[in-house]
């Protein structure tokens, strides 16, 4: 027999590719995604159920489909998505709480994961080099999708202490990186010009796309339960980062970036929410030692790699690292000969 | 006396010609349609340097040339007064003064720029000006060096140590001032483990945290590792300081990064006396503050390390802390704002460190790696090891006291 998997957010790229690929597993009888609104792209062999999660007409469908297994995925940081940050909140808290309420009077339910984020941890000054899954933000968030975060936690948490026979995993995602999908980090990789906070260069991890999904089905499928970091291994500095996508940065003070973010959020490309300036200046480090050895996941891209092939599938800008090794080699090829005149 | 009352008013420069204020009180449109009159103020011009030439004529070539000119010109104004034949008259003068040398500003100046070669050849020395004979090589590699920076091709560890970047630019600018300036002698180096964890523990002075910059370019030097300071976390708040810091091998003062390390076999380095330490006023100098709550001792028995005492002479008198402003350090949230002898009186200045003689010494180490698994949760043992390190540091101060001559020598 195999397992029922209920997916929410299925009309994010992430939980959708994620059903897709689920629904091809052999251990998988039937997968059905869940959203407000129709995936965008293809499901493949998943069945998709138009409903909000907030709402308990999730309690009947958990039911009647006798799922087992839950997937939460739908918690978001973009508020582009969900239209402004209200209902985005709205959606991952109020959103979270109701589906695991209807996940405890579900008999059936044997297992949940939670897609969660590496911003449960914030940024602050205060941060050690590399966090591990038993600490807290050293700042606790005011607000923002942090928050979100920590509530949701606590939420899936508390779920677990009601319904001890439910395996609850939390996996905490480094920034999701790749060619093909869309989050606050990939938009602010795409601007033309980056913006930077001065005199900051904040160390980054990144997971590729294609392991945060390889991740999600591991621990649908395997038993382990716990809180994971999830990111490649080593670390990128921001300002690394930029220079190998060969792109212009614009160092504004710390104060000025908020500002600057509000103007350009109406273009809904980039974040610049204060927990995303505050991540801009300090940085985060996961330590994964974790999720390598208890939950036996190895992700397949290091953070540099999946930086580069999420580099490579932009238009290279104009600083890029092939210019600059072709005028490497123009100036070294023009004083070689200059040797060679000398001696002659 | 009328030629005296007329060169008085004539302008020095403008040589009284029409159309200039001749400060006569003249409207200027007068002296532009009579030519005439013009004419009659040239004439006493004209003759000054007549006496003028009579004295030197030899010096003075370009000059009655000139004059020659404006005579030459001026009874033609007079005769014809029409303006159309004024137009006429200027033509007249211009081949005159084609007669003498034409000064321009074409020959001196290069026509085409620098050619290429001489470029190429004014690049080719400058290298071998700077890197030597062998320049080639090294031009090449420096040129790699560069790529490597502008395309982001280094790497860094998961504390932001960029190797690169400490050696190339952060030690090699500390070490003239470690070597010239403070003529530092290192005793002990041989007892900091070749390889492993360690944790160096140091006294802490001078104000500004330059004790652990000389100190990690003297363990540099002495051993070939690099030293991993633990800083406080008013570091990681500065701009570019905190960015420096990370790139130095820096991180985060807590027992999580500590560990860590330690645990990765790095030498770590750490000033328990913090900000009172290097804060503390001059009359305090060489008296050690409280050791902090003895976190590093703990660090260093969970990870089994041994703790190298080290104590550092010359960093007090770098600049001697006389006073504070704790208002204003308060207002702008750091611990203490600085007043020496010679800052903020002398301005920028004030902020170049007196050239006190330093002696650095790494003590005997203290092993921790004979105590119990539960020992580092035994806050009596941590106090006991805590004082020990303290004290070994205080009598290692005391003792290089004793034996540096002077503070200057």
């Amino acid at each position: 027999m195999g397992q029922v998997v209920l997916v929410t957010g299925v009309a994010g790229d992430l939980g959708r590719r994620f059903a897709a690929k689920l629904s091809g597993s052999a251990d998988v009888d039937r997968v059905i995604g869940v959203d407000m609104v129709p995936p965008r792209g293809d499901l493949a062999e998943a069945d998709f159920v138009r409903a909000d999660i907030r709402n308990p007409v999730i309690a009947k469908i958990i039911v009647r489909e006798r799922v087992d297994t839950v997937v939460h995925a739908s918690v978001t940081s973009t508020p582009a998505a969900a239209g402004g940050r209200t209902s985005t909140k709205e959606l991952n808290v109020i959103g979270t709480m109701q589906l695991l309420a209807a996940c405890q009077q579900a008999p059936d339910v044997r297992k949940l994961v939670l897609k969660s984020s590496a911003a449960y941890y914030g940024a602050s000054n205060r941060d050690p080099a590399m966090f591990t899954e038993g600490m807290s933000a050293k700042r606790q968030p005011a607000g923002g999708f942090a928050k979100d975060v920590i509530e949701v936690e606590s939420y899936a948490r508390g779920f677990a202490r009601r319904r001890p026979d439910v395996a609850v995993t939390a996996l905490r995602f480094a920034n999701v990186i790749g060619p093909r999908i869309t989050t606050g980090m990939t938009g602010y990789f795409r601007l033309p010009v980056i913006p930077t906070v001065l005199g900051f260069n904040p160390r980054l991890q990144f997971l590729h796309e294609s392991d945060a999904l390889a991740v999600l089905e591991h621990a649908t499928l395997c038993d382990v339960v716990g809180t994971f970091n999830v990111a490649g291994d080593g670390v990128l500095t921001l300002a690394q980062a930029v220079r190998r996508l060969g792109r212009p940065t614009l160092p504004l003070p710390g104060f000025a970036l908020p500002t600057f973010g509000s103007a350009s959020r109406q273009t809904k490309v980039a974040d610049f929410s204060p927990e995303q300036v505050a991540f801009l200046t300090y940085g985060r480090g996961l330590d994964t030692t974790r999720m390598r050895e208890l939950l036996g996941f190895r992700p397949s891209f290091t953070s540099a790699q999946a930086f580069a092939d999420f580099a490579a599938s932009l238009r290279p800008g104009i600083l890029a690292p092939a210019r600059v090794r072709a005028t490497e080699s123009a100036l070294v090829g023009a004083l070689s000969p200059g040797k060679g005149e000398r001696r002659g | 006396m009328s030629v005296v009352a007329d060169a008085e008013i004539i302008p020095i420069g403008t040589r009284g010609k029409p159309g200039r204020g001749t400060g006569a009180g003249r409207p200027s449109s007068d002296s532009r349609a009579l030519g005439a009159r013009t004419g009659a103020s040239d004439q006493p011009v004209d003759d000054r340097p007549v006496d003028d030439r009579s004295l030197d004529d030899r010096s003075l070539d370009d000059q009655p040339r000139d004059d020659e000119a404006a005579r030459d010109t001026a009874p033609g104004r007079e005769l014809e007064p029409e303006p159309p034949v004024q137009a006429t008259a200027q033509p007249v003068t211009r081949p005159t003064r084609a007669t003498r040398a034409p000064v321009t500003a074409k020959d001196r100046q290069p026509t085409d720029g620098i050619p290429p070669a001489e470029l190429l050849d004014a690049l080719t020395s400058a290298a071998q000006e700077q890197f030597g004979d062998n320049w080639e090589p090294r031009l090449a590699q420096f040129l790699a060096f560069l790529r490597r920076r502008l395309t982001g091709d280094f790497t860094v560890d998961d504390y932001g140590f960029d190797q690169e970047v400490t050696e190339k630019f952060l030690l090699a600018a500390l070490r003239p001032l470690a070597r010239k300036w403070f003529r530092i002698e290192v005793r002990g180096a041989e007892n900091i483990p070749t390889e492993g964890g360690a944790l160096v523990v140091s006294n802490h002075s001078g104000t500004i945290p330059l004790d652990g910059m000389m100190t990690a370019v003297s363990i540099r030097d002495h051993t070939g590792r690099f030293l991993r300071p633990l800083g406080a976390d008013l570091l990681f708040r500065l701009p570019l300081i905190g960015d420096l810091a990370r790139k130095g091998g820096a991180t985060l003062a807590c027992n999580e990064d500590a560990e860590r390390m330690l645990r990765g076999g790095e030498l770590v380095g750490v000033w328990p006396e913090g900000f009172k330490g290097i804060g503390k006023p001059f009359g305090e100098r060489y008296k050690l503050q409280r050791f902090g709550r003895g976190g590093f001792v703990s660090a260093a028995i969970r990870t089994g390390v041994p703790i190298i005492p080290t104590s550092v002479v010359g960093a007090e008198e770098i600049y001697p802390l006389v006073g504070n402003i704790p208002s204003i350090a308060r207002l702008l949230g750091v611990p203490y704002l600085p007043i020496t002898p010679f800052f903020p009186l002398l301005g920028p200045l004030g902020l170049i460190p007196l050239p006190s003689k330093w002696l650095i010494e790494f003590g005997e180490p203290i092993r921790t790696d004979e105590y119990e698994g539960g020992a580092a949760d035994d806050p009596m043992l941590v106090f006991n090891v805590t004082d020990q390190v303290r004290e070994s540091i205080q009598q290692t101060l005391y003792t290089l006291l004793m034996r540096r001559k002077s503070v200057f020598s």
